[in-house]
């Protein structure tokens, strides 16, 4: 064993350009990373429908996710409907399934693209404005696009809501969790490899330096408009994929689905994964995913025999939600994917952490 | 074109606008003071008009006591509300801020509902609820009650910033923090006092509300509502909510006109401010009679 390699590590320090630009931090982090991918290729064989409807529930909304973290985390900027464009994505890839004829298998990317491009429209104005202003516009956005859906009956199918043709390849018609499974883990892997990259690209640097100083970023020669109405398309682009699996997963969608509540709860999975995070996006959809059915164990665990709480059950829900962003914010602002990153430095250098 | 059915809206309109710039009111109280954008406002309506309810249903109380203690309920929910979540958030980035008071709204909205069920009950009735003629027009006295509730609030709210100590001192915590700290204001307080009185004359406005409408949960949608209001006359502008409630509440009024009489759309009366409220941020971000942000480098 080289002698460099034989002493104990005190912390993890880059020393060239190249161990900056990385994908993933460490090569042992590469290695589990593999490893996951190819564990959870197994899951269908050993999982049952139960944890299976849970893991593809993480996979698309941890898309949506990693698109809301991109605009909120990375570019500092602030939406509050990003729901809109999740049903949006759905809504876009059932109709372009129904009516034009082209498989499922194309119509997930195309929806994607259509909600790319209003996305870049809607984030018009989060070129010229930020902060507040752009998360009371965005409110706007959420609830005119909610409007929209209710009322398009040529697009969305409206109170009555669209049928979505089931996904298949070659012919084959993947529509069970077991093959489902699989169309959503090869989305998962592909979006979330593509946005670690962002960031290591030109355009990613570029979001960062907004969000960090938007003034000395225009001073640097970024342009403000540009990346803010770009970062916006990409996280619409995101949602509009995971709306799109979504849709095909449940096979029908409907337009009261996409409320300023489900809004609410993929900022709330940005927040308690980590602003700024790709794997803390995972991280976050886990916790916001498992959260209602840990209460639901536990409302049966408590009482089973009593009425009123399990009525109650879908209140419970909903307060656990509100209350863990409220607590996350108060005792742990940067999420968590900061204190996995400290349970990693102390056990890297423990027994001896100082 | 039905002349009297616009008129009679113009003046539902007013009367609901008034409404609205009470609550928007509150909301710029807590914003020119505190800094903090508060998305639970319209849960305070909701917490206000059931804590009355049932001070008036459950435990059977007459409306002159069940009413001020509603209110001394929510000057303590306030206080507490600001010192054990808010307080830790000073200094922290605006979304997280966003994001506590999104967090509360959805805690309490779910809270509220839990307690109180999810259907619309009604207030029992405190005051005559007929309806008088006025020039022609059709209006409820309960509506009338509560234009001149909103009034007395409003004047209530000018002699207050105007000459009281405290409303002095939060205009000074208003217009820089650390000045005002330096001339011996305890911020700590006026952002406490803020909260309180945000929290009580919402509740007062929630109450009149649930009297005319009901109680239900719909009362929180007018926190969502004073966006549009507060965009409208400009954020940090006591006046400009007020200007921005009439000029809302007309506007959706008469969107809900011209959409019965042509359109045809539906539900404008809803969506109309929203429009409004992207509109007048493209053109407008600063609203009427709020005050531009200059930043240096």
């Amino acid at each position: 064993m080289a002698s460099a390699h034989s002493r104990m590590r005190c912390g993890e320090f880059r020393t060239t350009y190249q161990e900056d630009m990385t994908i993933f931090p460490t090569p042992l982090a590469r290695r589990v990373a593999v490893v996951s991918v190819l564990l959870l290729l197994l899951a269908p064989l050993c999982l049952n429908a139960y944890y299976l409807n849970l893991l593809i529930q993480i996979g698309y909304y941890g898309i949506a996710a990693l698109g809301l973290n991109i605009v909120v985390g990375f570019t500092g900027q602030i939406s509050l409907g990003h729901a809109a464009f999740f049903g949006l994505g759905a809504f876009a890839s059932a109709w372009i399934s129904n009516n034009s004829g082209i498989p499922v298998f194309f119509s997930i990317p195309l929806a994607g693209l259509l909600t790319l491009a209003v996305g870049l429209l809607v984030g018009i104005p989060a070129g010229r404005i930020k902060g507040l202003y752009l998360a009371i516009a965005t409110l706007a956005s959420q609830y005119i696009l909610e409007d929209f859906f209710a009322r398009a009956e040529w697009f969305t199918g409206g109170s009555a809501g669209a049928m979505a043709s089931p996904f298949s390849v070659f012919g084959h018609i993947m529509n069970s969790d077991q093959s489902y499974f699989y169309v959503v883990l090869f989305y998962v892997v592909i979006m979330f490899m593509a946005g670690a990259n962002l960031m290591r690209t030109r355009d990613g640097r570029a979001f960062v330096a907004v969000r960090d100083h938007y003034l000395s970023a225009e001073i640097m020669g970024i342009n403000l408009n540009k990346y803010r109405i770009l970062s916006f398309g990409i996280s619409s682009f995101y949602a509009g994929i995971g709306g799109a699996l979504f849709g095909h997963y449940l096979g029908f969608v409907s337009a009261e689905g996409f409320t300023l509540l489900l809004s609410i709860q993929f900022l709330g999975m940005v927040i308690i994964g980590g602003l700024g995070s790709v794997m803390g996006s995972m991280l976050g959809t886990i916790f916001m995913v498992l959260l209602p059915e840990v209460m639901e164990f536990g409302v049966h665990l408590v009482g089973s025999e009593s009425t009123t709480l399990t009525q109650a059950l879908a209140y419970i829900k909903e307060m656990a939600i509100g209350l863990a962003i409220i607590l996350f914010l108060i005792f742990e602002p940067d999420g968590l994917a900061h204190r996995w990153r400290m349970i990693k430095n102390y056990w890297k250098l423990y027994p001896f952490s100082y | 074109m039905n002349f009297e059915l616009l008129i009679q809206l113009i003046v539902n309109g007013l009367i609901v606008g008034t409404l609205y710039g009470v609550v928007a009111m509150c909301f710029v109280l807590i914003y020119k003071s505190t800094r903090v954008v508060n998305f639970a406002q319209g849960e305070f309506l909701l917490i206000g008009a059931w804590t009355c309810w049932a001070m008036l249903v459950k435990f059977e109380l007459p409306f002159y006591v069940g009413f001020p203690l509603t209110l001394v309920f929510m000057l303590v929910f306030g206080i507490v509300l600001q010192v054990v979540v808010l307080r830790p958030m000073i200094g922290e980035p605006i979304i997280s801020v966003i994001m506590v008071t999104i967090g509360l709204s959805m805690f309490f909205q779910a809270l509220v509902a839990w307690i109180f069920g999810g259907y619309t009950k009604a207030f029992p009735t405190v005051f005559e609820t007929a309806s008088v003629n006025i020039a022609g027009l059709q209006i409820e006295t309960a509506y009338l009650m509560s234009m001149v509730v909103s009034l007395v609030i409003m004047i209530g709210f000018y002699f207050f910033f105007k000459y009281s100590r405290m409303g002095l001192a939060m205009r000074a915590t208003a217009f820089n923090q650390q000045i005002a700290q330096s001339l011996g204001i305890s911020v700590k307080h006026v952002f406490a006092a803020a909260w309180a009185i945000s929290a009580v004359v919402s509740a007062l406005a929630g109450v009149v509300i649930g009297m005319v409408n009901g109680v239900s949960s719909a009362l929180s949608f007018i926190g969502i509502k004073v966006f549009p209001v507060v965009i409208l006359g400009g954020l940090d502008s006591i006046v400009g909510s007020i200007v921005g409630g009439l000029m809302i509440g007309v506007l959706e009024n008469l969107a809900e006109f011209f959409d019965s009489q042509w359109l045809h759309f539906g539900n404008m009366y809803n969506i109309a401010p929203f429009y409004a409220l992207v509109i007048i941020l493209m053109i407008k971000p600063y609203g009427l009679f709020g005050t531009k942000d200059i930043e240096r480098i």
